[in-house]
C-alpha cells in the first residue's frame, strides 16, 4: 500500500511523466482516495505550469547596445 | 519523458554559420537566447547590475570558445553552463558565506516538506495584473535557498532535461530530483497563499 510519503517521493517523476506504467497506476490509485496529495500533485502541477508560462525579461535597450557593442569589438578584434 | 524544449529555430546551421565566422549568424543566436540568458542570470545572481555583467561575459566568453564547442550538446545547454559559471562566480566575489555553494550537502532527513495543503482556485492567476503576477513568483524564487533556486530555475524555467541540469552543476541526476522536488513543493506552499480558493482553510499535514 502505498503511503502519502512514498507519494511525495515519486511526485517529480509522476508530474515529470517519467514513470512506468505501473508505478504510474499506483500514484493514480493512491491521489483517488487521498484528498490531501491530490491537492499536492494538482497545485505542483500549476506551480510549474504558471512558471513555464513566464516570458523571459526584455532586455532594457541599454544593456542591449552595450552588448551589442561589445561583440561587434570582439568580432572586429577576431577577424583582424 | 523529459521534454527539453528547444522550440522556435534550429540552431544546427546558425551555430555552423558562426562556427565558420559569420557575425551575423552569431548575432542571431544571441538575440534568440539574451532573454532567458538574462533572466537565468538574475535569478542566480539576484542582482541587476550582476546580471547585465554576466550576459555580457556570457556571450563574449561563447564568441570567444566558439571553436570549443563540440556540438555533441546543445549550443543552448552550453551557453547556459557559461553562464552559470559566470554567475557563479559574480556570487562567490559578492558574498563570502556558504550559502553561495550548490554543491553543499543538504540535510534532506526527516524535514516537513508539506505544511499547508489548500485548493487553488480555477485560473488563480487571472486573479492578478502581469506585473503582481511577475511579483509574486519573482519573490517567491528569490525565498529559495540557491541549491534549490538553481535546479528550479534551470530544469523548469530554463526547460533543461534533469540530465542537462545536472550536468551543468555538476551534480548527480539522484541530486537533482531531490532538489528539484523540494523546491517545486516549497514553491507551491508559497503561492498557495496567494491562489487558495477563497474561504478554504488549510489544514496541517503530514
Amino acid at each position: 500500500m502505498l503511503t502519502c510519503k512514498d507519494f511525495l517521493n515519486e511526485l517529480t517523476d509522476y508530474l515529470d511523466e517519467c514513470l512506468d506504467a505501473e508505478s504510474r497506476t499506483k500514484l493514480e490509485r493512491h491521489i483517488t482516495e487521498c484528498p490531501n496529495c491530490w491537492v499536492i500533485a494538482d497545485t505542483t502541477r500549476k506551480t510549474i505550469q504558471i512558471y513555464k508560462g513566464m516570458d523571459p525579461y526584455p532586455i532594457p535597450p541599454d544593456v542591449e547596445t552595450r552588448l551589442m557593442k561589445a561583440l561587434e569589438k570582439k568580432m572586429a578584434e577576431k577577424q583582424k | 519523458m523529459t521534454v527539453s524544449s528547444q522550440a522556435g529555430i534550429d540552431e544546427t546551421p546558425l551555430v555552423a554559420r558562426a562556427r565558420e565566422g559569420d557575425a551575423r549568424a552569431f548575432g542571431e543566436l544571441v538575440q534568440h537566447y539574451e532573454g532567458k540568458i538574462f533572466r537565468l542570470a538574475q535569478h542566480v545572481t539576484q542582482n541587476r547590475e550582476d546580471a547585465e555583467d554576466v550576459l555580457q561575459e556570457t556571450f563574449m566568453k561563447a564568441y570567444e570558445h566558439l571553436d570549443q564547442f563540440e556540438g555533441n550538446s546543445k549550443f543552448y545547454t552550453w551557453i547556459v553552463r557559461i553562464a552559470v559559471n559566470q554567475a557563479l562566480m559574480k556570487l562567490r566575489r559578492r558574498k563570502t558565506d556558504r550559502s553561495v555553494s550548490l554543491d553543499e550537502t543538504i540535510d534532506t532527513g526527516e524535514d516537513t516538506l508539506v505544511r499547508e495543503i489548500a485548493a487553488w482556485g480555477e485560473d488563480p492567476e487571472q486573479r492578478f495584473s502581469r506585473e503582481e503576477l511577475g511579483g509574486i513568483l519573482d519573490s517567491a524564487i528569490q525565498s529559495l535557498e540557491p541549491p534549490y533556486r538553481s535546479v528550479f530555475v534551470l530544469r523548469d524555467i530554463d526547460e533543461l532535461s534533469t540530465e542537462e541540469t545536472a550536468d551543468v552543476l555538476g551534480l548527480s541526476v539522484p541530486a537533482v530530483k531531490s532538489r528539484l522536488l523540494r523546491a517545486r513543493l516549497q514553491l507551491r506552499e508559497k503561492l498557495t497563499r496567494f491562489f487558495r480558493r477563497k474561504g478554504d482553510d488549510a489544514f496541517a499535514y503530514m
